[in-house]
């Protein structure tokens, strides 16, 4: 998710803040984040990344609410010169293009800003961080039409690259240059980088990385530029060129678009295309779907508000949209416009019995059980770490997550190390300390994982006949007959440490506390606990 | 006067008769411990036989550090010593030629530069005390001198020895400070009327009730001891659930009023439920290591090719009417293990296999998200959501059912605000009022 900074007096030569335009603004799904003297911080949903300028979010919001909206689009047709050579040889590192040129729009510095910032903003999310779309503008009066999309080898391609002292090759930026060094992975494993050349063969710019220090630099002398945009998805290429049009024909009135052909090897595109993509809709679904009964005229006039036409069953879908795969999405904007705060919430006779899962009702039933004899019951994180077990004398192999941002990096494999640690937490706090737990644990099976629910119990202070007291009590009232076995756990004092088992297979442990154990917690008091593992139990629901 | 004798325990008589001593005497003539003696005294003035004062005064000793440097001299003493030989010397061997720890060079170099007693120039420090004051025994070390001795009450120190004292208490363990309780009593006349009739009053009462005393009778012929019903005992806790799992449990209530039913899955799922099936795209920013949980060297299965297949159109060039993302999926991808980011796997799940019309299911479950642990962050927590599946269901039978269940959570101000999700469709953004922030807060998607 992004969030857009506008400078609130360049805002209100458009639109007045009022406390209705704010409420309005938030009821659009872009909600006002800050609102301060000179600023105003609005929240676009990823979905929308037409909307990460102002000129985009204006171009919206003022369709919304019926004022004009700033521009008619008209796009040109190519001039002569104005077409791109595509080789053959970008085919396998970065295989499309979508370009324009947009003449008479005179930058001054806040407008670069607005530009660079919506450039930068469609990298990081549209573009997923210039994988998938990269953006390149280039003032025209330093390019010599035509323009060649090609790739050369790296030792071959020589150019200064953007606020860089010197020429460097493109091996060099990759490793030299801020920016070359953050996206160099793009053209990993390539033994050819792509270039946008000009016909005086001056290197441009090489996608996804960098433009040129000396013709892809945008100043406030500049008049007219070259877009294009690289990827491997056109259609997306094109929505994005679009996007960047449409905000640059919004931010000079007497500006002129035209568009470029793409010459391909085996044919020709040419782009941008305002020409209106279309989506059929029907009048009944939208009413159905949502619930409400419009009419056609209706309906189109809600579809203006959105920025799309209606004609003959279709909607006509804003150029700049690239969120509009489905019908469903027109009939969410035709909601959107209708306004959510206008709809009546209605339940439906629907009957249905409600029903809740055995398991929940027979771990609530064990809850009260456990409490009703004073125990205290805790809730911890399913995550732990080798800290943690070793400290609970666990070392078997552990379940690990590729990356955590936290210090918890495994899945824990019971509820003993939680136990462990609540007590170990709360060393200064009153005894006695009867505690218990219903938790997920997780162990390795062969290649895939068992999880499983887990119920522990401990006491503090206290010894193995109150723990085996209370599993025998646990036993008694929920007509399980367990038994126990001497076992050996590192977990546990031995000789003193059991396992539990139902119907002849193991279930679980019962012990006192290893002083080891204790000891790597911090613990002076003695411990009982006992685990057992509730799928066998599960098991007898299916049989209720 | 007799409503006071019947309510005092064998302890407090067996003090009583001793109230003519002072507080350490009564100690070693009762025979019992200092706690029990104060404890009786506290009860006595509770009952207004006497009056207690307790003056609390505070006493300074030396700390572990302020014995050793008693003897072998503060850390600034030793520096200022070698600096006496050397007048100008560089930081690094100050610090070797004085053998002070890390710390004490620290608070030497400190102390001496406060008293402007040396400069800090270039790296090196320059003497710029006098003999005399050199010679002289600082503040500190006349205090520390005085306390080798015995211990002074922090109410009684002269100006110049609180000075010292403030200096040298912010320093480790160089001092440190003991409470001390003077306990001083004196009769009531109450009291007084008391301890004249004690002897002749009736001893023979009966403090705890036993089964000897209830079997024998011996309660009609003699006299309770009262209890002071005021007086404080030992708090006690008791047993009680988890407040989450208690706010699950109300949660889960309201569902089920509601008419709907359970939903429950492991935690651990395939991306391909977590994602693919609801429609996220497999570059999305949310199936990254940075933000989602996934687990190593593993690889989940797959459900039937048939359903397979047809996730994978939806992705590359859709289905149903819809254009699909665009880009090549990938089946390895989907096969990746992760801890549940959403409930919403219950739902798909939930969704794909059912056969019967009308539905109402809800889940409650915890969910994870690769996260940093603060006080608004957490890697795990819970989420709950519920679908319902009919023919003819709508979208404002969703927000009515919305309205209905944030009613029952205590919420009755909301409102439903546009929002986007991958996997529904129009989405929605529920938002309550929070009455006492006066401020609206996002709650719940749908």
């Amino acid at each position: 998710m992004a969030n857009l900074k506008i400078n609130k007096q360049e805002f209100e030569k458009y639109i007045k803040l009022t406390p209705q335009i704010i409420e309005k603004i938030n009821l659009f799904g872009t909600p006002i984040e800050k609102l301060s003297d000179n600023e105003i911080e609005i929240e676009i949903l990823p979905n929308r990344p037409d909307m990460l300028s102002m000129y985009g979010f204006l171009r919206s919001f003022e369709s919304l609410i019926g004022k004009p909206s700033l521009n008619e689009y008209k796009i040109s047709k190519p001039k002569k010169e104005y077409f791109i050579e595509i080789d053959p040889s970008v085919a396998k590192i970065r295989p499309y293009t979508a370009c324009a040129i947009a003449k008479n729009i005179s930058f001054d510095d806040e407008k670069i800003k607005e530009i660079i910032d919506l450039q930068g903003k469609l990298h990081a999310t549209l573009g997923r961080k210039r994988k998938k779309v990269a953006i390149g503008i280039y003032p025209l009066d330093k390019i010599k039409l035509p323009i060649k999309y090609e790739a050369r080898s790296p030792h071959k391609i020589k150019f200064m690259p953007l606020d860089y002292e010197r020429e460097l090759n493109a091996l060099e930026i990759l490793k030299m240059h801020p920016t070359g060094k953050e996206y160099a992975h793009l053209l990993e494993g390539y033994d050819k980088f792509p270039l946008f050349v000009d016909s005086a063969d001056k290197i441009l710019s090489m996608p996804p990385i960098i433009n040129s220090n000396e013709t892809g630099k945008i100043t406030i002398n500049t008049k007219d530029v070259f877009i294009e945009c690289t990827g491997f998805d056109f259609n997306i290429l094109k929505k994005t060129l679009n996007i960047i049009v449409a905000t640059l024909a919004d931010m000079n009135k007497d500006s002129e678009m035209f568009s470029m052909e793409l010459r391909y090897k085996n044919g020709k595109e040419i782009t941008p295309d305002f020409k209106t993509e279309k989506i059929s809709v029907s009048l009944e679904r939208i009413n159905k779907l949502i619930g409400i009964d419009i009419k056609e005229d209706e309906l189109k006039r809600l579809l203006l508000k959105m920025g799309h036409d209606y004609r003959d069953r279709e909607a006509i879908i804003a150029p700049w949209r690239i969120d509009i795969l489905h019908e469903v999405d027109i009939i969410e904007d035709v909601a959107i416009a209708y306004g959510y705060e206008n709809f009546t919430p209605i339940i439906p006779n629907i009957s249905t019995i409600g029903e809740e899962s055995k398991k929940e009702i027979l771990k609530r039933k064990i809850s009260d059980l456990l409490v009703g004899l004073g125990f205290l019951e805790t809730s911890s994180y399913s995550l732990t770490n080798i800290h943690e077990m070793k400290k609970t004398g666990l070392k078997n192999n552990p379940i690990e997550i590729e990356e955590s941002k936290s210090e918890y990096n495994m899945l824990r494999e019971n509820l003993l190390v939680s136990s462990m640690k609540i007590l170990s937490n709360n060393i200064d706090a009153e005894y006695p300390q009867n505690i218990f737990e219903i938790g997920t644990i997780f162990k390795k099976q062969n290649s895939s994982i068992e999880e499983s629910d887990s119920l522990v119990v401990s006491l503090c202070p206290s010894n193995f006949t109150k723990a085996k007291q209370i599993l025998e009590y646990l036993g008694k009232m929920l007509n399980l007959s367990f038994s126990l076995e001497v076992e050996k756990h590192p977990s546990f004092v031995e000789g003193r440490t059991a396992s539990i088992l139902l119907n002849n297979k193991k279930i679980g442990n019962l012990g006192e506390i290893n002083p080891l154990v204790l000891k790597n917690w911090h613990m002076k008091m003695p411990v009982a606990s006992f685990e057992i593992n509730l799928e066998e139990r599960y098991k007898l629901l299916n049989n209720q | 006067m007799d409503d006071t004798i019947i309510t005092l325990s064998p302890l407090e008589r067996k003090i009583i008769l001793l109230l003519k001593y002072p507080f350490n005497e009564i100690i070693e003539k009762s025979g019992l411990d200092n706690v029990s003696v104060f404890h009786a005294l506290k009860y006595l003035a509770n009952k207004g036989i006497i009056e207690l004062d307790v003056k609390k005064s505070k006493l300074i000793d030396l700390g572990t550090n302020g014995i050793i440097y008693a003897k072998n001299n503060l850390p600034e003493r030793n520096l200022l010593d070698l600096l006496a030989t050397k007048n100008i010397i560089r930081l690094e061997d100050a610090k070797k030629e004085s053998r002070l720890s890390d710390n004490e060079f620290k608070v030497a170099l400190g102390v001496l530069k406060s008293k402007a007693m040396i400069e800090l120039k270039e790296g090196r420090i320059k003497l710029i005390a006098s003999k005399e004051e050199i010679v002289k025994k600082t503040l500190e070390e006349q205090l520390i001198e005085k306390l080798k001795n015995k211990e002074i009450y922090l109410d009684e120190l002269s100006l110049e020895q609180s000075s010292a004292f403030n200096s040298l208490i912010k320093r480790k363990d160089i001092l440190k400070l003991k409470e001390e309780k003077n306990i001083e009593f004196s009769l009531t006349n109450h009291g007084k009327a008391i301890i004249k009739n004690i002897e002749k009053s009736n001893q023979d009462l009966i403090e705890a009730l036993t089964p000897e005393i209830i079997k024998s009778g011996i309660w009609q012929k003699k006299k309770f001891r009262h209890y002071d019903v005021k007086s404080n005992v030992p708090a006690i806790y008791g047993g009680k659930r988890h407040f989450v799992n208690e706010a699950i449990d109300f949660t889960k209530k309201i569902w089920l009023e509601m008419g709907f039913k359970e939903m429950q899955g492991p935690i651990l799922t395939t991306s391909f439920w977590n994602f693919d099936a609801l429609f996220t795209p497999q570059d999305h920013p949310a199936r990254e290591m940075h933000d989602t949980f996934f687990i190593k060297e593993t690889e989940g299965k797959l459900p039937e090719r048939e359903l397979v297949l047809k996730i994978k159109q939806a992705h590359e060039k859709g289905i149903n009417g819809s254009k699909g993302w665009g880009y090549e999926w990938s089946e390895k991808e989907a096969k990746k293990i992760l801890l549940r980011t959403h409930t919403t796997v219950l739902s798909i799940q939930t969704l794909a296999k059912l056969k019967e019309l009308p539905a109402k299911y809800f889940a409650i479950g915890k969910v994870f998200r690769n996260e940093t642990i603060d006080w608004k962050h957490a890697f795990e927590f819970y989420q709950t959501e519920g679908i319902v599946v009919d023919k003819d269901v709508n979208f404002r039978h969703l927000l009515g059912y919305l309205q209905e269940f944030y009613k029952k959570m205590g919420f009755l101000k909301i409102k439903f605000v546009p929002t986007f999700f991958a996997f529904t469709e129009p989405s929605v953004e529920i938002q309550i009022f929070h009455p006492k922030r006066k401020e609206w807060l996002e709650l719940g998607g749908a």
